[in-house]
């Protein structure tokens, strides 16, 4: 069972600003574990963000992502209270999404 | 889009290059510049949540939380605990740091075997490690607090002795002591400086990023690891879980750390 | 009334006092404070087995330093030197200086002799963890003095390969209570592994002499 993102959102200036923090192994395939046998790989291999059902980001990974991956981005269309809906496939075919509404800028 | 192993990678890159430039090789600025771009995205915010539902969690053949665990601030009181660790306890009459009272509190109240609970205490790729996950949350909730270790009684104050000798105690084919690396300011091993333990500034620094989640190790690793890793570098043997020694050096870190602010989970590489 | 119960106070915090005081022995003294030290080690590093916590157990230099914490005085800091010199084994074919390519890779290698190093496997100096050497290599510690140039400064003539080669072996007989491990001594390098670190620091066609 896939674990939960932390994602954060907030306003800097006239774009969204989103911070996630994805719980993953990103296995690249190529490792040994201690017994000497090859550590399959099991990695993220896209990365779906969509704000008010339009997408503000797709992305295909592969093995040079390292352990629990750390994305930032911006995008312009999004405003205080909208949700930013975050979803990634990896190459298992397991799937996670969370989401998180967007915050008001800092007072 | 680039990972953190990409974003480590171009960052040291720029470092390399900056360094081959203009500055002395191993610029310590530089490298501490690099350290500090990595603390804002830090994946130990992973390791506190999952060690606040554990916290929480009904576990144990007594299916019970560790609500009323007693970290020295009462029955399950978790914030500002970190900071007065380790210190004594009148339940099992023992100086006790974190991960010793985490033991005590999973084996008297949730009713879990002692060598069950140690067994596997540093987290791996195969292998996720409860201990890390609680030590980060409970360590996380002490965030901006200062270092408040009082040596009140005397077995707070003999343990603080003890774990000065050991410090000192120079032994192993290395004839290295903890002070061989930790006893001086200004010095580093490769490119990694060196904290002066034994004053406060140095143990502050050191004592207040831990725990901390460790780029290379993809893991998050505790005091108590620290300790253990230095211990097998110094060519000693393989130091117990919990052990009064890693209790009594701890003890002698964290007093020497008084005043220092709390900030951890931090981010190390 | 009032009297009669001051009084039972004041027995009653007396009494306390003196079980208080019964209670508490005082602080043990720095000898009881180490053994109770060892003691404690002794059980807390006892999983490998009894050969791994024979490491815990200290030789004369070891215990002279730890207790003085490496500021013994002159006089006896001459002689451990005295005593630790006599323990130098040198090749008996007089060669003291081997390959220095060999030389680079025991400096830069950090393993061996660690419990999680598989027993048998090859063990470095890790000199670089404290020490500038190559011109080249800027990842250098600085616990120890650098060495860059150190056989351009001072030649290779007998004297100096001797020097080098003893330091190696046995730092403490030139620097009693020094950081520096008994390579030698303690069987981390082999005589033939000295050499060629000896030869890294004095070949002339060495890159720390570059």
């Amino acid at each position: 069972m896939a674990e939960p993102m932390k994602i954060r959102a907030t306003m800097q200036g006239d774009k969204v600003e989103v911070k996630v923090l994805m719980n993953h192994e990103m296995e690249t395939g190529q490792r040994k574990d201690a017994k000497g046998a090859t550590v399959p790989a099991h990695f993220i291999q896209s990365v779906v963000a969509t704000c008010n059902d339009k997408t503000v980001l797709s992305a295909q990974w592969g093995t040079a992502v390292s352990k629990n991956p750390f994305l930032s981005f911006r995008f312009k269309g999004g405003k205080p209270g909208d949700k930013v809906i975050i979803t990634w496939t990896d190459n298992k075919g397991d799937k996670r999404t969370d989401e998180a509404v967007i915050a008001a800028p800092a007072a | 889009m680039p990972g953190k192993l990409m974003r480590l990678v171009l960052l040291a890159a720029c470092a390399l290059a900056a360094t081959a430039v203009a500055q002395a090789p191993g610029n310590d600025d530089e490298i501490a510049r690099n350290r500090q771009a990595l603390q804002e995205d830090n994946p130990a915010e992973l390791w506190e949540a999952r060690g606040e539902a554990l916290w929480s969690a009904k576990r144990g053949p007594k299916q019970a939380s560790l609500a009323q665990c007693d970290l020295g601030l009462g029955p399950g009181v978790v914030k500002g605990a970190y900071v007065q660790l380790p210190r004594y306890f009148s339940d099992t009459g023992k100086v006790q740091d974190l991960e010793s009272r985490l033991v005590t509190c999973m084996v008297t109240l949730q009713g879990m075997a002692r060598e069950e609970v140690v067994k596997n205490p540093f987290g791996s790729p195969e292998h996720q490690s409860d201990m890390e996950a609680l030590a980060t949350y409970i360590a996380g909730r002490s965030r901006g607090m200062r270092m408040n270790v009082v040596l009140a009684r005397p077995e707070e104050q003999e343990a603080y002795r003890l774990g000065e000798k050991i410090f000192y105690y120079r032994a192993g084919p290395y004839d290295f002591g903890c002070v061989t690396c930790h006893g001086a300011d200004n010095k580093r091993i490769r490119l990694q400086a060196l904290p002066d333990l034994t004053q406060a500034k140095g143990a502050q620094s050191a004592y207040t990023g831990w725990p901390a989640y460790r780029i290379g190790a993809g893991e998050v690793r505790t005091m108590q690891q620290r300790l253990a890793d230095c211990f097998r570098q110094q060519r000693f043997p393989d130091v117990a879980y919990a052990s009064d020694t890693v209790t009594a050096l701890t003890l002698f870190l964290a007093k020497n750390a008084n005043g220092g602010t709390m900030n951890a989970p931090g981010v190390k590489l | 009334m009032n009297i009669a119960r001051k009084s039972v106070i004041a027995v009653s915090a007396l009494a306390a006092a003196v079980l208080v005081a019964c209670a508490v022995s005082p602080p043990a003294s720095e000898a009881e404070l180490e053994q109770k030290a060892i003691v404690m080690m002794k059980q807390d590093f006892a999983k490998l087995g009894p050969q791994w916590v024979a490491r815990l157990d200290q030789d004369e230099v070891q215990a002279l330093c730890t207790r003085s914490r490496d500021a013994v005085t002159p006089e006896v800091g001459k002689e451990i030197q005295t005593r630790q010199l006599a323990t130098i084994v040198y090749p008996a074919s007089g060669k003291l200086m081997g390959d220095w390519k060999k030389g680079e890779a025991i400096a830069q290698l950090g393993r061996g002799l660690q419990f999680s190093d598989p027993p048998g496997s090859p063990a470095g100096g890790n000199c670089y963890a404290c020490h500038q050497l190559s011109s080249s290599e800027i990842a250098y510690g600085t616990i120890g003095p650098s060495l860059l140039h150190y056989g351009k400064l001072r030649g290779n003539s007998d004297y100096i390969q001797r020097y080098t080669y003893g330091k190696i072996y046995n730092a403490e007989a030139y620097a009693a209570c020094s950081s520096m491990p008994r390579f030698g001594h303690n069987k981390i390098l082999t005589q033939e592994q000295i050499a060629d670190v000896t030869a890294l620091l004095l070949d002339p066609a060495s890159p720390v002499n570059k």
